[in-house]
């Protein structure tokens, strides 16, 4: 419908990304009609769905780095032999754009010397320069702070005065109820219903989603901690290019409670599950259960660090993780395959026994389907990340990392997660928790730290925060950071 | 069905073939193929010359590897060719091991003179002396007192060319300086024109103006390098006068087609036993007006000199040293 | 996710990339006025139905083998390794360093001796190249392509100098004393009882060397704690260093490992073959080892079946060239056809291949 929001919603795997590829030309259908306008529109690739007015603003940005923003524009729809005329051209228009729905971008920046929210407005700037009508965004605030996201909702909102139709896929309820005005919502490849956002609650579009009822909040008790199992101080990071990634940062964790660490994505908390997974050198002193832990040298590695009692759920599973091309079963060893109880002898890995404790961790863990010699591509998000959960969590840690541990994953398995993380938590580990997922740092946090820009900009007790506060330290309004 | 129908007819017709090509002779050539403009081309010139005249055919193979020496000698043994001519030394250690299964198989092997069986002829050449001959000839035209020699793959038998060229050289003029250069150190520098340009440009550059090939078909491009760059050169192993007319000085002749058409002549009457092939320089009407006749005097007297004993070239390969040029 | 079952992919794609190549070649041979049926009939007469044949055919592919493996092996570590000549060249100065430096009592012991040294002198040449990748970043298809020129040039200089028997024409080291020299498949006949089988043939007890390596490399590949390893570096670099294994270390050893299996190449030419150390005796085996890997889908088994169908093709050049006109450049041309199909076309025939089994799947 011009003029409307239009959410869709649905677990990971559900079809929300295949569906929109369709849209955009990607995929071809097997069956079915497309219809824009009333009009029967066939679009066998993209060109063609730009052609029919849709414009599309992915996940991971589609932009040159290295080109400015007016480039990026242009970019495969210069309109003659010459660049200059087409460049001369796009600026004139993209003023007109930008003055029209408050899209202020500067068209000489270089894409790679703006911010996040800036390089999405880029994006849906080239939407628009290709005069689109229907406006899909995937994803679009998984990388942007509280206030960034509400800059991007007024924008969206003006965009619907206009009469642009827009579809927004999220996995986020609160985004649902809060800009869409009807909303799909599919499970399995289907849609199951379509209902007007005033009618529904996020209760009810979650059990939609899963198809029964689930727990948004976290069951657990209160943390008992006790001695201390990490201590960081004046940990700092140089990356390769020179840059100070992490700044004099300094925390520590207690067996038995679970430490938060919110931020936008891109502060330094990459960096810091680097170090302390041991394959990041920096300076400054880490000790676990009261002992030194070497970052630079050559014994700094992740199987060092194995062997020091500390596990590691890395934030990208599928880039590090897992193996996407190994088995379940060689994933499931993975870190550990040095381990003397997978030697057959000292040349061979017993594969056999491994196959059969894998085949009893999946089934502990409720992986689906429990198959351990299915490669791990061919897992869904959530159960590849049950996976790497039981490989690290099985070897009963002193201390578990866990990077955005429910990233990507469907709204069933994150209860599942969470209650594990807890459960670890209540057998007296210590567990830092990396998160850009306010919501689940919120429920799921003893006690939250706020990172920004490699800083620790002060820390709260979740019960007595809230998101607005938070909002402000990731933003680096407020700081109690030492300078 | 007819498939297969027609793989046993065509089998049955190779079993034809086999037994027809009997007593036709054979000629191996060596990895360099046989249009190299050089010696494997001036052995093949041989044979065509031997096919032509008597209107008998021949067998042939040019070997892609060096398990194929063997091989190639056994198959053609086995199918009843004789004579059976090889060129290039590098057959001597396969013919060894075959000659003796197949005493009444004739082989010819060119570039060979030390192996001694009842069935097999060697046919060596002193190259050193042509060279040195050519070598006169390249001091006596050259203005700057610099030559150049470029070589093929760096080996003994291309520095015997190289060192009788530069004995040549200093013996007309003591002062000369001859600048050698090998294309390189595998079979591929015999076939490597574009190689071969370069370094007759880097020989020029250094004030070279004659030049002299050795180098299989690496010397086409030295060749035509030097006629560009209007500078004289010398070819190798057969007549190259004629590919630049005017421009080339003359051509060591190794005189390859010869030997090949007298084995192939012989037949099964194959005279047996170490021969030394005949070697020289070309004089044609492609080079009349570069060589004078005081020129042309000079060498042919260094010639008979060398053939009477008087003038002795050092043969580079007898102890691996040069006198007269280091490589 | 796999559109195809593996057996289709496994079989079918090789199969019809194999007949295309034969196709196309058919059509080049009966371009230049021969017939094609007759073509092939003397190569399966001359490579398959002749013990010789076989001889000549297993040589061949013994070479295919240790130089198909060392490609595998790199490749699961997503290394590309086309240093397999120079690395070849080596083992065959190691090689012939311990047979005609060691005075070896019997053959038996003088192929450990002389697989060791050539083992280790492969190891070194792939070793530079690895360290360069590993520590400095250098790109390994680059060093190893020029360390392949380095090698050729050592060659020569020790074949044109120290190696040299002194008045030799030849860029060759001194036959290797006979009691190096390897039993070759008629030898093995003989013993057997069989006069006049593999006469004259180069084929010997390296393929058996061959034959074990492929084994070894099946366990190390599939069933190793190191093996594991380096197809997790393959398949994920930064899996790999989140896991803590150590990339600089894998690469080295995975480039030794491939270093040493073409080294290995040598006992089977050098001392197997020649008995002493020539120019240029590993004829490119280094590169078809690249299409041999990537047609045998880097696993040992599709590596052996690889190498024999190259050996095929090689043992049937040959016959072709002695008793056709088909010029020598056509027969190399008709062997790059099906390099080319089989190595570096695969996705040309996977794709209609993978669209006819959607079809086939939906009815």
């Amino acid at each position: 419908m011009p003029g409307t929001i239009h959410g869709i919603i649905g677990e990971n795997g559900a079809g929300k990304s295949t569906l929109m590829s369709i849209l955009y030309g990607f995929y071809k259908a097997d069956a079915g009609e497309i219809f824009i306008d009333g009009q029967k529109t066939l679009i066998p690739d993209s060109q063609a769905a730009i052609s029919a007015g849709i414009g599309m603003v992915f996940q991971h940005f589609k932009l040159v780095e290295n080109f400015t923003v007016l480039e990026n524009i242009v970019l495969g729809a210069e309109s003659g032999e010459f660049l200059a005329p087409s460049l001369r051209k796009a600026r004139a228009e993209l003023a007109e754009l930008a003055a029209e729905y408050e899209l202020n971008v500067d068209p000489d920046a270089v894409i790679e010397e703006i911010g996040v929210g800036m390089q999405q407005r880029v994006e849906i700037l080239k939407a628009l320069y290709r005069k689109a009508n229907i406006l899909i965004l995937d994803e679009p605030t998984g990388v942007l702070t509280p206030a960034e996201a509400g800059q991007l909702f007024r924008i969206l909102g003006r965009l619907r005065e206009e009469g642009k139709t827009i579809i927004l896929i999220t996995h986020k309820l609160r985004e649902i109820m809060e800009i869409t005005d009807t909303v799909s919502v599919m499970r399995r490849g289907e849609m199951t219903a379509t209902v007007k956002t005033s009618e529904t609650s996020p209760e009810h579009l979650a059990e939609l989603m899963v198809g029964r009822k689930v727990l948004l909040r976290v069951d657990k008790t209160p943390a008992q901690p006790k001695h201390q199992v990490l201590e960081v101080s004046r940990l700092n990071v140089v990356d390769e290019a020179g840059v100070l990634r992490l700044k004099d940062i300094s925390l520590n964790v207690r067996a038995g409670e679970i430490l938060g660490i919110a931020g936008v994505a891109g502060n330094g908390q990459s960096e810091l599950l680097e170090v302390l997974g041991g394959y990041q050198s920096a300076t400054g002193s880490i000790r676990v259960n009261g002992s030194e832990i070497d970052l630079t040298g050559s014994s700094s590695d992740g199987q060092s660090r194995r062997a020091r009692g500390i596990a590691h759920v890395p934030e990208d599973r599928q880039r590090e993780g897992l193996i996407m091309d190994f088995t379940a079963w060689e994933n499931a060893i993975f870190g550990y395959h040095r381990d003397p109880d997978h030697q057959l002898n000292r040349f061979l890995m017993n594969n056999a026994a491994i196959r059969e404790e894998t085949a009893a961790k999946m089934a502990r863990f409720d992986v689906r389907p429990p198959n351990p010699n299915l490669t791990a591509k061919n897992f869904s998000g959530g159960n590849q990340q049950k996976i790497v959960l039981a490989r690290e969590i099985e070897r009963n840690p002193d201390l578990l990392l866990v990077g955005q541990p429910t990233r990507g994953v469907d709204i069933g398995a994150i209860e599942f997660i969470h209650k594990q993380i807890v459960a670890l938590r209540d057998r007296g580990k210590a567990i830092l928790l990396i998160s850009v997922e306010l919501d689940e740092i919120l429920s799921l946090s003893d006690r939250v730290a706020v990172m920004f820009d490699g800083q620790i900009m002060g820390e709260r007790d979740p019960s007595k925060t809230n998101e607005k506060e938070l909002g402000l330290l990731m933003a680096g309004v407020i700081s109690e950071a030492r300078k | 069905m007819s498939f297969m129908k027609s793989i046993i007819g065509s089998a049955a017709a190779l079993a034809l073939t086999t037994t027809a090509a009997l007593a036709d002779p054979a000629i191996i050539f060596d990895l360099g193929g046989k249009f190299d403009k050089s010696f494997n081309e001036a052995a093949f010139k041989g044979a065509e010359r031997w096919a032509e005249e008597t209107g008998g055919s021949f067998r042939e193979i040019e070997l892609q590897n060096e398990a194929q020496r063997e091989q190639a000698l056994r198959r053609f043994a086995e199918a009843g060719s004789n004579p059976i001519v090889m060129a290039g030394f590098a057959f001597a250690d396969s013919l060894s091991k075959v000659a003796p299964d197949y005493p009444d198989t004739k082989f010819a092997v060119i570039d060979v003179n030390w192996l001694s069986m009842p069935n097999v002829r060697g046919i060596g050449f002193n190259e050193h002396e042509g060279s040195y001959l050519v070598g006169m000839m390249a001091a006596q035209a050259s203005e700057t007192g610099v030559v150049g020699f470029v070589g093929g793959m760096d080996i003994p038998l291309i520095r015997r060319f190289g060192c009788g060229y530069a004995q040549g050289v200093k013996a007309v003029n003591p002062n000369a300086t001859v600048i050698a250069n090998m294309t390189g150190t595998t079979p591929a520098a015999w076939n490597d024109p574009v190689k071969g340009s370069e370094l007759t440009k880097a020989q020029i550059s250094q004030g070279a103006d004659v030049v002299f090939a050795a180098a299989g078909g690496t010397g086409v491009g030295v060749l035509q390098t030097a006629a560009d760059e209007g500078i004289l050169s010398i070819g190798v192993d057969s007549n190259q006068n004629y590919l630049h007319s005017g421009k080339v000085l003359t051509s060591m002749l190794k005189r390859v087609d010869i030997a090949v058409y007298e084995a192939f002549t012989a037949g099964n009457d194959l005279e047996t036993g170490n021969f030394m092939g005949a070697v020289g320089f070309a004089m044609d009407e492609h080079n009349a007006s570069l060589v004078s006749s005081d020129m042309q005097a000079k060498v042919e007297s260094a010639e008979a000199a060398i053939a009477s004993g008087s003038i002795s070239v050092h043969n580079y390969t007898d102890d691996e040293t040069c006198p007269a040029v280091s490589f | 996710m796999d559109v195809m079952p593996k057996w289709a992919d496994v079989v079918l794609v090789p199969l019809f990339s194999l007949l295309l190549a034969a196709f196309l070649s058919a059509l080049l041979i009966l371009a230049i006025g021969e017939s094609p049926s007759e073509a092939l009939s003397l190569m399966v007469q001359g490579t398959l139905l002749r013990s010789a044949g076989w001889g000549y055919m297993l040589y061949y592919t013994t070479n295919f083998i240790f130089t198909g493996l060392a490609v595998s092996v790199a490749f699961h570590a997503s290394l590309f390794n086309i240093g397999g000549e120079g690395q070849a060249m080596m083992g065959g100065l190691g090689v012939s360093l311990v047979c005609l430096f060691i005075p070896w009592p019997h053959w038996s012991l003088a192929i450990v001796g002389a697989s060791v040294g050539a083992a280790v002198f492969g190891m070194i040449w792939a070793g530079l190249p690895a360290y360069l990748q590993a520590k400095r970043g250098s790109h390994i298809v680059i060093t190893t392509i020029m360390f392949n020129f380095i090698a050729a040039g050592i060659l020569n200089f020790f074949l044109v100098g120290a190696l040299k028997p002194k008045g030799s024409m030849d860029p060759a080291t001194a036959n290797f004393p006979a009691s190096t020299h390897l039993p070759t498949f008629e030898d093995m006949a003989q013993l057997l009882g069989f006069e006049k089988m593999f006469r004259s043939a180069p084929a010997n007890v390296s393929f058996f060397i061959a034959l074990l390596a492929c084994v070894a490399v099946w366990y190390l590949i599939w069933r190793s704690p190191l093996g594991y390893e380096i197809r997790a570096l393959g398949k994920s670099g930064p899996a790999a260093r989140y896991a803590g294994v150590g990339s600089v270390k894998i690469i080295m050893i995975t480039m030794m490992i491939s270093g040493a299996l073409c080294g290995l190449m040598a006992i089977n030419t050098t001392q197997g073959e020649s008995e002493r150390l020539i120019l240029n005796f590993t004829e490119g085996a280094g590169f078809i080892g690249i299409a041999v890997a990537l047609m045998g889908r880097s696993h040992p088994l599709g590596v052996l079946l690889a190498a024999l169908l190259f050996g095929f093709l090689y043992q049937g050049g040959a016959e072709l060239a002695l008793w056709t006109k088909i010029p020598r450049e056509l027969i190399i041309v008709i062997q790059a056809l099906v390099i080319l199909f089989t190595g570096a076309l695969t996705m040309m025939v996977r794709a209609p291949l993978e669209r006819l089994f959607l079809m086939a799947w939906r009815g």
